[in-house]
């Protein structure tokens, strides 16, 4: 069983990795702790991606971010994939490891997109049948992230907190919460952020991602957010990491950018903003 | 050339490009210039921003339904057979 | 038709109407919140085209490449979620597309970034040791087969297309020749080798592309060298070979 619902990652600031921060990084991290990868960059043979990323984990945990496993898919899962996945857990032996609650490939085509799914039993069980199987193949705990969605299915009969929270329960697997995520879908759902979080099961969550969106509007004129990644983490979004740190603890937090990368100073000090928090929240939690 | 004269030209080329590789062994590498293909990686879970229209641009492509033709620096090489320079030559290899 | 199949249809063709059971609030049409996966599908795979072919890109114009891209994508989505790996279908598409029939050079091209990027990922290999080759005596080394580093690739073109490429770095010594000149009509050869984690670009002289290639398919050394063409530099070619750190064994006797 993979029901232990703790991370290796320390309850510390991350970001993701970009090759280019890659002499940066090592010369002054500044307040980060800890680097995720998206593991499909790192699936060549060799080279200079593999060499960055043996180097940096002889020096930082690095949490090991999956965006192409399809784990909500309604095709079995691509063994070749999860092969090339267990290959590169194998010889990382990374503190942490994460999907998404999406699709991606269907008929033997990659869309290279988190693609939604509607909240159903018959989902449901596909989804905690294919988290097994992951856990089973790779031989650890995985997280699963909750999505940046758009919109909805009619056929949805679960709320997405109740789904996740079944998931975690039926598969042991633990969650990694984007508190971004929450807020574009409660914007996007008009449903309410807090609300996601209060009923969220917060002991099971074991990374929070935080990342920047973009706003637009849908046909309606309503409020529509991408998540863009492109951008700082947007004030209300800290406003609700930090309620939801105040609600469930400290946990290892990662700053996400993936567009418009900014010079390593900024994204270190970006990281250096969620450092505070947890500080913070350390410091309430153990008195000295 | 005979075939001999041949073989012992290939043979004392080996022998001198082996003394000197062995004689300075990491020379060569350090002249030849590096282009540098500076590659980021190309998977992330980003969602492209602002642009719900590209999706649904029409870039389809049936038959002649495709308008556009090439413009970047290929309008300004005449190549072997030479119609590759010419916009208006080019139109002529179009279906229509 | 089930659920993923429909979205999967809808998201590659843009006239195609939003499928049944989305929905934005208030059981409103899903409309345009559809569109952001059509627009993420189609706009990320474009960009990581853009990545791999910028040679290309450059030469039918950023334009011209987007909706070229657009057309390959649903043509030839990504077959696995590496997408290093994505666009090994181009070379193939671009023979066929016929906006570009008039530029016979771009599939080579094509297969040259291709194989640049190919370099880049390319398993690590050390080179043979300088005691091994110190040990061995040019005549045996003759009747040698080479086993070349993993990462070396070679193009072989009945086009200009090292010419063209290089004249498309900016960093190319041969850049003063810019792309709006003409390159020297003609079959060329292009070696890219990997000493260390930089793909190294070399357009090899008349002969060199033969030369390489009998090496690739196994050929002893003397024997690839006696088909390459009288004046053909072979010493010159060989020390290219070893300081790039290109060749990772050497197999004397009769074993392949």
């Amino acid at each position: 069983m993979f029901d232990a619902p703790r991370s290796g990652l320390p309850a510390l600031a991350g970001v993701g990795y970009k090759p280019q921060h890659y002499a940066q990084i090592l010369a002054d991290p500044g307040p980060v702790a800890w680097l995720e990868i998206h593991a499909e960059n790192y699936m060549g043979a060799g080279g200079r991606p593999l060499a960055q990323l043996r180097a940096l984990a002889a020096r930082f945990p690095i949490s090991v971010h999956g965006v192409g496993l399809s784990i909500g898919g309604e095709a079995p899962l691509d063994p070749d994939h999860l092969a090339r996945l267990k290959h590169l857990l194998g010889w990382l032996q990374p503190a942490s490891f994460s999907e998404h609650l999406a699709w991606s490939t269907h008929e033997g085509a990659f869309f290279n997109d988190l693609l939604p799914l509607p909240y159903t039993a018959a989902t449901l069980t596909r989804v905690c049948r294919h988290i097994d199987q992951v856990q089973e193949a790779l031989g650890r705990r995985m997280l699963l992230e909750n999505p940046s969605t758009y919109l909805a299915f009619a056929e949805t009969e679960m709320d997405e907190v109740a789904f996740l929270t079944e998931i975690a329960r039926r598969t042991g697997c633990g969650l990694l919460l984007d508190v971004n995520n929450v807020h574009v879908s409660a914007t996007n759902q008009q449903t309410g952020a807090h609300a996601y979080i209060d009923a969220f099961p917060l002991d099971r969550v074991a990374e929070i991602h935080l990342g920047g969106h973009q706003a637009e509007t849908d046909d309606a004129g309503d409020a529509l957010l991408i998540d863009s990644h492109d951008a700082e983490v947007a004030d209300p979004v800290w406003a609700l990491y930090a309620y939801t740190i105040a609600q469930g603890g400290a946990r290892p937090t990662l700053i996400e950018r993936d567009a418009e990368i900014p010079p390593w100073p900024e994204l270190a000090a970006e990281a250096g903003q969620a450092a505070q928090i947890l500080a913070a929240a350390t410091a309430r939690e153990v008195p000295a | 050339m005979s075939q001999h004269i041949k073989t012992l030209a290939i043979a004392g080329a080996v022998a001198s490009a082996l003394s000197a590789h062995l004689a300075t062994p990491a020379a060569a590498a350090g002249k030849e210039k590096c282009y540098g293909v500076s590659l980021a990686g190309q998977n992330d879970c980003k969602a492209g921003a602002g642009t719900t229209c590209a999706g649904t641009s029409k870039v389809d492509y049936q038959g002649n339904a495709f308008k556009l033709v090439p413009a970047g620096t290929c309008t300004k090489m005449m190549l072997p057979g030479d119609r590759a320079g010419s916009l208006t030559e080019l139109k002529r290899d179009i279906p229509a | 038709m089930n659920t993923q199949s429909a979205f999967r249809a809808a998201m590659l063709a843009p006239d195609a109407p939003v499928p049944a059971g989305l929905v934005a609030p208030h059981g409103r049409p899903a409309g345009r919140r559809f569109a952001i996966y059509r627009n993420n599908v189609a706009v990320s795979l474009t960009e990581a085209l853009e990545a791999t072919f910028p040679v290309l890109r450059a030469l039918v114009g950023s334009e011209f490449f987007a909706a070229m891209a657009g057309v390959f994508l649903r043509a030839h989505p990504p077959q696995t979620p590496v997408l290093s790996r994505y666009g090994d279908a181009m070379p193939g598409f671009l023979e066929d597309f016929a906006p570009v029939a008039g530029l016979p050079y771009l599939p080579d091209v094509a297969r040259l970034e291709l194989a640049l990027c190919a370099t880049y990922h390319a398993a690590d290999a050390a080179p043979v040791a300088p005691e091994a080759l110190a040990r061995i005596d040019p005549v045996a080394f003759l009747g040698a087969r080479l086993t070349l580093a993993p990462a070396l690739r070679l193009i072989r073109s009945d086009w200009p297309v090292a010419t063209i490429w290089q004249a498309h770095q900016a960093a190319s010594p041969t850049n003063a020749q810019s792309p709006a000149q003409s390159p020297a009509k003609g079959p060329e050869a292009a070696l890219i080798t990997r000493p260390a984690y930089d793909p190294h670009f070399h357009h090899l002289p008349a002969g060199g592309g033969a030369f390489v290639a009998a090496l690739i398919a196994g050929q002893p050394l003397g024997q690839a060298a006696e088909a390459a063409p009288d004046g053909f530099d072979l010493g010159a070619l060989l020390r290219l070979l070893l300081a790039e750190g290109a060749i990772i064994a050497l197999t004397t006797g009769e074993s392949p």
